[in-house]
């Protein structure tokens, strides 16, 4: 047992053009993705946008067994159709005003807007609903998934960079939050690589109280109470609020504490992929590595039977209750009748962990650090919550409004809290909060910026995605179509299309390629090769 | 979840919530923090009301 595991981070960005109020969403981010494919084009001279490969997307299959009928599913739950942008669209949104050409349709005349990229990292960038969206390509443990996940970020910033730059273009902001404080959600899902045997009613049990009291450790913050932000107040988490059922298939309506889409994305018969979308985006990297870690900990305690046995009474309820005390001292009750905090159930679960590891020998130093990190985060927060604002993110941010309200004698109801809280996630490190902080060194932070730049167009070594990466920088040119599990090529010559299935998560890495890459083949010797 | 349940616990909350701010007063001074909020009303957008109100989203995950 350890944290290696095959983990992809996935952000779902607000998206704002404070010069065009009620610019069409999608319209929005749609620039955003064909901006980043122009800087890219001005780097390397060639365009990276490849479309998107739907064969092996199955969003309506359920974990527990079953498919939900197509006729029956909320239109946003089909994701493996290709979102069309069109004057159709603009004109069933109503009220939006049309954004004007695109960057595409500025340097492509007549060709379509780039909808989704695969990135040289090994990313999706694409529009999700009404959002650019970063899909981090897979890693192999905690550590590399907070490091892709700040490259997202960095990937995000060129574009907007990008936009602004741009004559007859407005600026576009972004933001790595979870919500408009108006009724709207959008997330930041985390995916987990498990085998498939593991029962789905057990990760669902042991899931759900830890999911609920994970926020204390590593939630994102957030004014304002209730879907809308109605009633006045911080809270631990911006997802917190939005979440209805236990378990289910539906991430935008319904949202359940444990999600049931079962598109493993690799070998069905082997693989579970575990889409978590509970979690908050966090600017903070060691918040996202002590989300990722933490719940790393406990899959692997789940696949072992070793999970503590914890059942709440009412989770849902107490996901909120439990958001809505930044105090930490609130207690939600057991099916057993005891009573508990949010940092007791952690305590629970992490001493499980340790307890796991030192049997099975788990002595690595990427454990040990989220084993040391989780028993430190713990213990600040149970004797001085404020102590632990340099790595959780909730924490330094309230303690930043904290501040701020003290020196001007407001209240948390001010409206300049409340633009702190949306400030907080701009992803501009001359106007993000928690960028002003860490330059101050009040974040602790793993990488550089120079190491996450080098993150954004380097994929990871170890998975799959270094294949998905390298063939788009390498031979971009003849890759027609991409997804997680595949990579289309053109080959001159041939009568049809070259598809690679990539249905093994850790193969596709550079030990197992590299060469082959470094051997520069032409692109049918490089297929026939692969091939062989 | 009924309005009434929410809000009965936001009351539950609340109280807490008074309490830590009377701990939180004593220790939110330090020196990155206040370099911060010496700067922060020259970053903030201007008209903080109106730049919240306008940010409205559509659906998402």
């Amino acid at each position: 047992m350890s944290v290696q595991r095959v983990i992809g981070l996935e952000t779902e960005y607000g998206v704002l053009a404070p010069a065009m109020p009620g610019a069409n969403a999608t319209m929005l981010s749609a620039q955003v993705i064909n901006a980043y494919a122009a800087s890219i084009r001005a780097g390397y001279g060639h365009l990276a946008g490849t479309r998107w490969d739907y064969t092996d997307e199955s969003p309506l299959n359920d974990a527990r067994g079953f498919t939900q009928p197509r006729t029956e599913a909320h239109p946003t739950q089909l994701t493996d159709i290709e979102p069309e942008l069109d004057a159709e669209q603009v004109a069933l949104d109503g009220g939006d005003t049309p954004v004007g050409s695109t960057l595409y349709d500025q340097e492509n005349a007549g060709q379509e807007v780039l909808m989704n990229m695969v990135l040289g990292n090994g990313a999706r960038l694409y529009v999700d609903h009404a959002h650019p969206e970063y899909s981090s390509p897979e890693t192999t443990n905690p550590f590399d998934a907070v490091l892709y996940d700040q490259a997202g970020d960095h990937v995000a910033l060129s574009a907007a960079r990008t936009i602004e730059a741009t004559n007859g273009f407005v600026p576009v902001h972004l933001y790595k939050n979870n919500t408009d404080n108006k009724s709207v959600s959008y997330g930041a899902h985390e995916n987990y690589l498990m085998p498939r045997h593991v029962p789905f009613d057990s990760i669902a049990a042991h899931l759900i109280p830890f999911f609920v009291t994970r926020q204390i450790i590593c939630a994102s913050g957030r004014v304002g109470r209730g879907m809308l932000g109605q009633w006045e107040g911080f809270q631990i988490s911006q997802r917190a609020d939005f979440f209805e059922a236990q378990v289910g298939l539906e991430t935008t309506i319904r949202r359940p504490i444990v999600n049931t889409r079962d598109e493993p994305h690799a070998h069905w018969e082997k693989y579970r992929r575990l889409h978590v979308i509970i979690g908050d985006a966090n600017l903070g990297q060691i918040s996202t590595l002590l989300r990722t870690g933490t719940t790393s900990l406990v899959l692997s305690m789940i696949e072992a039977g070793t999970a503590p046995h914890i059942e709440l009474r009412d989770p849902v309820a107490d996901l909120q209750t439990i958001s809505h005390d930044p105090t930490l001292k609130v207690k939600v009750e057991l099916t057993d009748r005891r009573l508990l905090t949010g940092l007791e159930i952690q305590r629970i679960y992490l001493d499980a962990a340790v307890e796991h590891c030192a049997k099975t020998g788990a002595d690595d130093a990427q454990t040990q650090e989220i084993l040391r990190r989780w028993d430190q985060t713990l213990s600040t927060l149970g004797t001085d919550i404020f102590a632990a604002a340099k790595t959780v993110d909730w924490v330094a941010k309230y303690k930043l409004m904290s501040g701020y309200a003290d020196r001007h004698g407001i209240g948390f109801t001010d409206p300049r809290i409340a633009l702190m809280d949306l400030q907080w996630a701009d992803i501009r490190p001359e106007k993000g909060l928690y960028y002003r902080l860490a330059e101050r060194g009040m974040m602790e932070t793993l990488y550089t910026p120079e190491q996450i730049a080098h993150a954004a167009i380097t994929p990871p070594e170890d998975t799959r995605a270094y294949f998905r990466g390298r063939v788009l920088s390498q031979y971009p040119e003849h890759v027609v179509a991409a997804s997680w599990d595949s990579v289309s090529f053109s080959v001159p010559g041939a009568r049809k299309l070259e598809r690679i299935a990539t249905l093994e998560p850790l193969r596709g890495t550079k030990k197992l390629v590299g060469e082959l890459f470094d051997a520069d083949l032409s692109i049918a010797d490089f297929i026939s090769t692969l091939k062989r | 979840m009924t309005q009434e349940s929410f809000s009965a616990r936001r009351t539950e909350a609340e109280v807490e919530q008074e309490q830590v701010t009377e701990t939180v007063k004593a220790n939110t001074q330090d020196a990155g923090v206040d370099d911060l909020l010496d700067e922060i009303d020259g970053v903030l957008e201007q008209n903080a009301e109106e730049f919240v109100r306008g940010f409205v989203q559509k659906g998402g995950q």
